[in-house]
């Protein structure tokens, strides 16, 4: 079972609101991605069949965009600006600072699934750069003070 | 006397939305009711053209003129689309953000005006995932204009009937090129279209659609209001309105600011956002966002308007300023940037594909102190094979162009990493 039917129901409301499956391809990775984490293969020939696309096609479509996550990540995503404004401004000595805290490379899951690394091109902040969005909530300018607080308050709220 | 800010006279500095009923106690809507009533949607094209406004998203086409494209509807009852692009992507641009997550309502009305305009009876926002916050404020403030009669069916009993709709996109540059974004809201790969057709004439599921930048649309509803003559005595030069203008890297006061279209260079950054940080120097710039060329210091005393920019040799493009410092070592930069379109190519055309990352290697090499003597000849046929004419879509040009003016600008630097074999920064690119 890939959805429960309440999760069915809001999906085929979704979907109804769609002019065809097809266009519905991506927000249909993505509902599935913010309940689950990431679509995994089952979840994927689910929805082929759903929207009534190849299973080839729509992998075609999930490995284009960046944001369609089709391995598992960690509790926490943290999406790194890398573009240039933010690399002026230093987004690569914050991401020393960060690789040395968690102890992981980009593009990696620390060993506990608790946080995942990851850049993005420029994140549209660059007047408060250098910038990062940790659970879709916008942070900068990093400092690697700022790092550390955010990176506590997260293990806080998994813990408590 | 205060210049006038029509497009950030709603947005509040404590970050808040503006609320449907502040927006409309502030003369929101009042253009979109008046052109319901009293304007035929031809008069609505006719006033967006006398007003001069040209396109915000980089390229600076006249508005109305693109709208006055797409066929009349003569009993034609299929469906057409307006498209609100607020994809921003490109690097350096932070403009789009501010106007949906502070006043989402004016671009509502936006797109409202423009789909009366062109008889479309379908809009689109397509906003990129990682503007969460503008995507939230956007569908809160849609389902406001819902809920009072703005959009529907019949609107205010005028027989225009309006669907609106917001997409959240996952991720890709290449979706802010028109045509792979209609092929992304389609369910598609983003690559982009073979033009012609244009997309006035088919566009979204081959259907007469128009595709605009957020920061165009936001100007429209204040056009119709107060007439093309005041919109184009806003600007200081012949170009008309307002810009937003933005100033990001090492200055005091990095952010967006609106100010008269045609505003001096050295205004914007030395005034408005401060000069530059802790004694620091500025080497260049690049104008609008990543894909512009590199312009100096001597290039200052500008008016910032897409005739003077173009003139100099550059675009005004987004018009949000990158500057270059000299603490910062121009090779870096450029690995960086070309990191960044590397990565974005959809791969749909060879030349993309398979040039940028030859570039963004070269480059990274020579940031390393791993350049070979003949690597700046390398850069510089990319410079010509992935210019226009060469590739599908303006995302290798894009690429090319700062490049070859950084060849020009900062040679001394690029031969001094090879010569040297190292940084002399010390920045090692490694992004």
């Amino acid at each position: 079972m890939v959805l429960t039917p309440d999760e069915l129901a809001l999906f085929d409301y979704g979907l109804s609101l769609e002019e065809n499956p097809r266009s519905a391809c991506v927000a249909a990775m993505k509902f599935i991605q913010d309940r689950r984490g990431w679509v995994d293969d089952e979840a994927m020939a689910w929805l082929a069949k759903k929207l009534d696309m190849n299973l080839s096609d729509l992998e075609s479509v999930a490995t284009f965009y960046s944001l369609v996550f089709r391995k598992p990540v960690g509790k926490h995503v943290i999406l790194m600006c890398d573009s240039v404004s933010c690399w002026i401004m230093g987004c690569e000595s914050v991401g020393d600072h960060l690789r040395r805290r968690l102890g992981i490379d980009l593009g990696q899951t620390t060993p506990d699934r608790r946080f995942t690394w990851l850049t993005i091109p420029c994140l549209g902040a660059c007047d408060m750069a250098p910038a990062m969005m940790v659970d879709e909530i916008l942070c900068g300018p990093l400092t690697p003070e700022l790092i550390d607080k955010i990176l506590d308050a997260c293990e806080e709220a998994d813990s408590s | 006397m205060t210049a006038e800010t029509p497009l950030t006279a709603g947005i509040q500095a404590n970050g808040d939305v503006l609320s449907l009923n502040r927006y409309e106690d502030m003369g929101g809507y009042q253009a979109f009711r008046t052109a319901l009533r009293e304007m035929t949607p031809s008069e609505v094209i006719e006033t967006v053209k006398a007003s001069g406004l040209r396109g915000r998203g980089g390229a600076g086409f006249p508005t109305g003129m693109k709208w006055s494209f797409v066929p009349k509807r003569n009993g034609d009852t299929g469906r057409r689309y307006l498209v609100a692009n607020g994809d921003e992507m490109e690097p350096g641009t932070f403009k789009d953000r501010l106007l949906i997550e502070g006043n989402p309502h004016q671009l509502i009305e936006g797109v409202l005006l423009a789909a009366y305009a062109m008889e479309a009876d379908f809009g689109y926002v397509f906003i990129r995932w990682a503007y969460r916050d503008s995507f939230l404020r956007l569908r809160h403030a849609a389902a406001e204009a819902r809920a009072a009669g703005y959009i529907g069916e019949d609107i205010f009993g005028s027989g225009f009937n309006l669907e609106f709709h917001v997409h959240v996109s996952a991720g890709r540059y290449m979706c802010g090129e028109e045509t792979a974004l209609l092929t992304s809201l389609q369910g598609g790969r983003a690559n982009p279209r073979s033009k012609p057709p244009f997309p006035p004439v088919a566009g979204l599921y081959g259907k007469p659609t128009i595709i605009q930048n957020i920061e165009t649309l936001c100007n429209v509803p204040h056009i119709v209001r107060n007439g093309a003559e005041w919109y184009r005595n806003l600007g200081l030069t012949e170009e008309s309105g307002t810009k937003l203008y933005g100033v990001s890297g090492k200055v005091n006061r990095p952010g967006i600011y609106e100010l008269p279209m045609g505003t001096p260079i050295r205004e914007i950054i030395e005034q408005h956002a401060g000069g530059m940080k802790d004694g620091l120097r500025l080497r260049g710039f690049l104008p609008g966002g990543a894909s512009t060329p590199f312009l100096l210091d001597e290039h200052l005393d500008l008016p910032m308007d897409f005739n003077h920019i173009a003139n100099a040799g550059s675009r005004l493009g987004t018009g949000t300023m990158i500057i270059l410092d000299d603490s910062t070592c121009p090779v870096g930069m450029l690995a960086n940037m070309e990191h960044f379109y590397a990565q974005e190519s959809c791969g749909w055309c060879t030349p993309c594909r398979e040039g940028l990352p030859w570039v963004e290697k070269t480059l990274t090499a020579i940031e390393k102190g791993e350049g070979q003597e003949d690597d700046l000849g390398i850069l510089e046929d990319h410079c010509k094979l992935l210019g226009p004419g060469y590739t599908f879509c303006a995302l290798a040009p894009g690429a090319a162009d700062p490049l070859a003016s950084a060849l020009r600008f900062f040679r001394e630097d690029f031969e001094a990493h090879i010569t040297g074999r190292g940084c002399p920064w010390g920045s090692g690119g490694r992004y």
